[in-house]
This record gives C-alpha cells, sequence and structure tokens, in this order.
C-alpha cells in the first residue's frame, strides 16, 4: 500500500524534474525478455520490467472461423491479475482494470496486423488455429501495460504452430513452423505526475499518476492508443507523447526485437 | 472487394462532407425517477443516461472519507444492433463503461461529496457507431441536470479514417469499412482531452488531423448539451406556474 506521504514524496522530486530512483523522464527501467520459458506453451516470455514480472503464454488450438472472416485464424488476448503479484489483487472474475489491460494489449497486437491470420487457415470457414495469448501478471511493481504489451509480442515471436494428430487435434509434440509475424508493435505509456511526463513509472511513482496515454507503435506509424486515469492531456500533449512513444517504441525494437 | 470507392470527390455514402457530423438531438430531464437524466442522438444512435446520487454508497468497504466514489455502468440493449446482443456486462462494455468513468469523474468535484457515490447509467438505445461518444454527451446532461457541480461539459465524438481520408463522426458503412476509429472527449473550457482511444494504423500527421476535426465536433455538441439544459429549466419554470 502506498501512502499520501508516498505520493507527496514522488510529486516534490518530480516537480524538481528528477525521479527518485534517479533515472530521466524517458528512460525505462532495466528490461530483460526471456523467450521459450514453459515448454508446455507454444510461445512464452518472461518479462522483467524493474522488479515487474510478467509471463506471457500462447497456445493454440483448433476451432471455428468467425462467420465473417472464415479464411483467417482467431486471436483472443486476456490477462489475469492475479492476488500473487499484488496485495491489491483478488481471485474472481476479471476486474476492468484487467479487462482494459488485455483490450490495450489485443488491439495493439490486432490492429497493426502482425500475425497473419490468413497463415492459420486449416479449412476454409470450418477449421482455423485459435490463437490465446494469456498474460500472467506475477509481480506488480509498475507499469504493467508496457511490459504486458512487450511480452505479448515476444510470447507470440516465439510461438510455433503444433501439428495435427490423425483425429484432428493439435500435436504439440511436433510442432514445425513459427507464427508468420510481419510487424513488431511496442507498447508504449507516458503517464503524467504533476504535469511532467514520464515513462515505466515504478510502483511508488505510478500511486502518484494524473493520468496515462498508452500509444503502440509499428515502424514510425501508431496503431492503437488509450488513456487512462483522471487527468486531461491538451491536444498539444498527445502529439508530444506520439514522438516519445514512437522514439521508444524504435529503440525497444532494434535493441530487444533484431 | 468492390472497386467502388465509398467516397467520391469528398462526398461520403450518406452524402455528407469529410468534416460534417450527422444530425443530432439532446434533451435533458427523460427520466423522471432519477436525480438527473439526459438523451443524446447523432443520426441513429440514441442512449439515455440516469444519474442517482450523491447517495449511500455500497458495498461500504469502497466509501472514501474524502471524496465521491464515481460507478459507472455503459449498456447496450440486447436489441440495439443488428445481432443481437446477450444481455449482461461483457468486456467490451467493461472497459468502455472504465474510460467514460476516468473522464466523466475527472470534471466532477468529488470532493464536494466524500463518502457518497454518484451513480451513472448509461443505455445505448439504437447503435450506429460512436455509441460510447453518444453515451457520454448524454451522461454529461445528465449529471449538470441532477446538480452535480462540474468543470464543464464533457462533450465527445469521434473520427475516422476511410480509404486513406480522414473524416468526421463515421457512420453506417464508414464505420464496417473503415480503417481507424479515433473517439475522443473533449472538455472545451479546458482545452483537454479526457477520453481518447484508436485503433488502426494511422500516422502523426492523420492523428493529429483527425484530433482537429474531432474537437471541432465536439464544440458543435457542446452547444447542444447547454441548449438541452437551458431549455430543461426554461420550461420548469414554465410548469410552476
Amino acid at each position: 500500500m502506498m501512502t499520501e506521504i508516498d505520493k507527496e514524496y514522488v510529486r516534490t522530486i518530480i516537480k524538481g524534474d528528477k525521479r527518485p530512483d534517479g533515472r530521466g523522464f524517458e528512460e525505462f527501467r532495466n528490461l530483460k525478455i526471456e523467450q521459450g520459458y514453459v515448454k508446455n506453451a507454444e510461445g512464452s516470455a518472461m518479462v522483467t520490467l524493474g522488479k515487474t514480472k510478467i509471463l506471457v503464454g500462447v497456445k493454440m488450438s483448433i476451432g471455428e472461423p468467425y462467420p465473417d472472416s472464415p479464411d483467417k485464424g482467431v486471436l483472443m488476448v486476456n490477462a489475469e491479475l492475479g492476488p500473487v503479484a499484488s496485495p491489491d489483487f483478488e481471485s474472481g472474475p476479471p476486474r476492468p482494470q484487467a479487462v482494459e489491460l488485455a483490450r490495450v494489449v489485443d488491439r495493439g497486437v490486432r490492429e497493426s496486423k502482425s500475425i497473419n491470420m490468413e497463415k492459420l487457415c486449416i479449412e476454409k470457414g470450418e477449421k482455423v488455429w485459435l490463437v490465446a495469448v494469456d498474460i500472467h501478471i506475477l509481480n506488480d511493481y509498475g507499469n504493467l501495460i508496457d511490459a504486458a504489451g512487450i511480452g505479448a509480442i515476444a510470447a507470440i515471436l516465439d510461438a510455433k504452430i503444433p501439428g495435427i494428430k490423425e483425429d484432428g487435434t493439435p500435436d504439440i509434440e511436433n510442432r514445425k513452423e513459427k507464427l508468420d509475424v510481419t510487424q513488431i508493435p511496442i507498447t508504449c505509456t507516458i503517464y503524467k505526475i504533476t504535469g511532467k511526463m514520464v515513462l515505466d513509472p515504478d510502483l511508488k511513482e505510478e500511486s502518484a499518476v494524473d493520468g496515462r496515454l498508452t500509444v503502440t507503435t509499428i515502424d514510425g506509424s501508431i496503431c492503437a492508443m488509450q488513456k487512462g486515469g483522471v487527468c486531461g492531456f491538451t491536444p498539444e500533449e498527445v502529439y508530444k507523447a506520439i514522438d516519445i512513444s514512437i522514439k521508444k517504441g524504435n529503440e525497444i525494437r532494434k535493441k530487444y526485437f533484431k | 472487394m468492390s472497386e467502388e470507392k465509398l467516397i467520391k470527390n469528398d462526398i461520403r455514402p450518406d452524402g455528407r462532407k469529410l468534416d460534417e457530423m450527422r444530425e443530432m438531438e439532446a434533451r435533458a430531464g427523460v427520466i423522471d425517477r432519477a436525480d438527473g437524466s439526459g438523451y443524446f442522438r447523432l443520426g441513429n444512435t440514441i442512449a439515455v443516461a440516469a444519474v442517482y446520487g450523491p447517495k449511500e454508497l455500497h458495498p461500504k468497504h469502497l466509501v472514501d472519507p474524502v471524496k465521491a466514489y464515481v460507478k459507472c455502468r455503459y449498456n447496450m440493449a440486447p436489441f440495439s444492433t443488428s445481432d443481437r446482443i446477450r444481455p449482461g456486462p461483457n468486456r467490451r462494455s467493461t472497459e468502455i463503461s472504465k474510460v467514460i468513468k476516468d473522464a466523466l469523474s475527472s470534471v466532477i468535484f468529488l470532493k464536494e461529496y466524500p463518502e457518497t457515490s454518484i451513480e451513472i447509467f448509461i443505455e445505448i438505445l439504437q447503435a450506429d457507431a460512436s455509441t460510447r461518444c453518444v453515451g457520454l454527451n448524454a451522461a454529461s446532461i445528465a449529471l449538470a441536470d441532477a446538480g452535480i457541480p462540474m468543470k464543464d461539459l464533457v462533450t465527445s465524438c469521434a473520427a475516422g479514417k476511410v480509404e486513406g481520408t480522414m473524416i468526421l463522426d463515421v457512420a453506417g458503412i464508414e464505420d464496417c469499412e473503415g480503417e481507424v476509429d479515433l473517439p475522443i472527449a473533449y472538455v472545451p473550457r479546458k482545452n483537454e482531452i479526457y477520453l481518447l482511444q484508436m485503433d488502426g494504423i494511422i500516422n502523426k500527421d492523420e492523428l493529429k488531423k483527425g484530433i482537429e476535426m474531432a474537437i471541432k465536433g465536439c464544440k458543435v455538441i457542446y452547444e447542444k448539451q447547454k441548449e438541452a439544459l437551458k431549455n430543461r429549466y426554461a420550461k420548469k419554470g414554465v410548469d410552476k406556474k
């Protein structure tokens, strides 16, 4: 639990153009991505961002396509904020925070047209691959959105399509091709604390956040955005936030995904 | 894919210009039981909103000793779209309820009503794109009608990208075929954006154009909302005689 004193402490330091841990405003904490963490998953990635820990797994199964896209696979993104990760999380059905997290990550992957969904068609109108991306939060130490977005694309890049057994079920012993991934969307959220824009707040800083704007980018273009929290952004602040996200997205893409 | 273009010579399928909104209607005081209520129609999208409170908050553990707690529910009527929607909350409506709640919480003077709840219920009766915007516009009217002190009315509308062209207030076939949807909520007095969502591939210049267009649309809506509130209370004066 963060106290009012913690919040005031963060606000005072940020007002003085510094951060409690000495980072620059546009500097991320240390990021580590370990792919292939779970052998039973078609793809997985453990993301460590400072002390925040998220494990993302991809499982694939065979099912029916949607009637309006009979020759395309189906993507599903889900997030679990279980009680293991924070005293603020409770078990039970997903709360609005988890739903929003999953849907923001989902839109980033879906709208960037990152996965070639046509290659996931087995039999047009009958059988396609269903790709389930599950975001499992293990330790909430701030900025879950960006860590989850990066984890999702890392797990998707790691995923291999199972073979198909004679009875028509997936054969995970014989995984073959990788998923056809054409774009790498990177989620970068701009947080406003006392009117200043900072990236990647840790837990203490996050308690002082007034509002946020998540921008998911692919090479120079934007593919999804979401504003959250109660403080507003002027149009100029939105444009500035986009520039920061594009720059940071390119940086992360270059360092971790090339 | 048909070769036929949706937008020809800057004229859209329903005859509108690129930066033209659909016609709209706003009313205040449409639900008698509520402490405040509003109705907003934008073309074929219709929303009503009711506000109850400030009132006692249940469950008790949510009580905040320094400010009011805002509850918000966005709900689509099962018959509001071409395919029936299963009643009850789903992931989409949960997310929309949350972003609308955030947008409205930022303008309400919550500290005026500690330990209470302010409850906002939005019902989409008929849907033809921009349901979250129309719902938000109705909810703003309802909050003002309930006499809840606010910094300003929240206004909301959407821009979009169809066939590479930025347009204001996407509707009908543009909504199905369009590449980008960009709903925003804007507060004219503060020149700030309180809700912004976007999906689809877009560059910065297009986004800027979309936001500028949507802000222009919001300013039109703002006048309609104020007019609705004035009409409501002008009428009340007459009723009392």
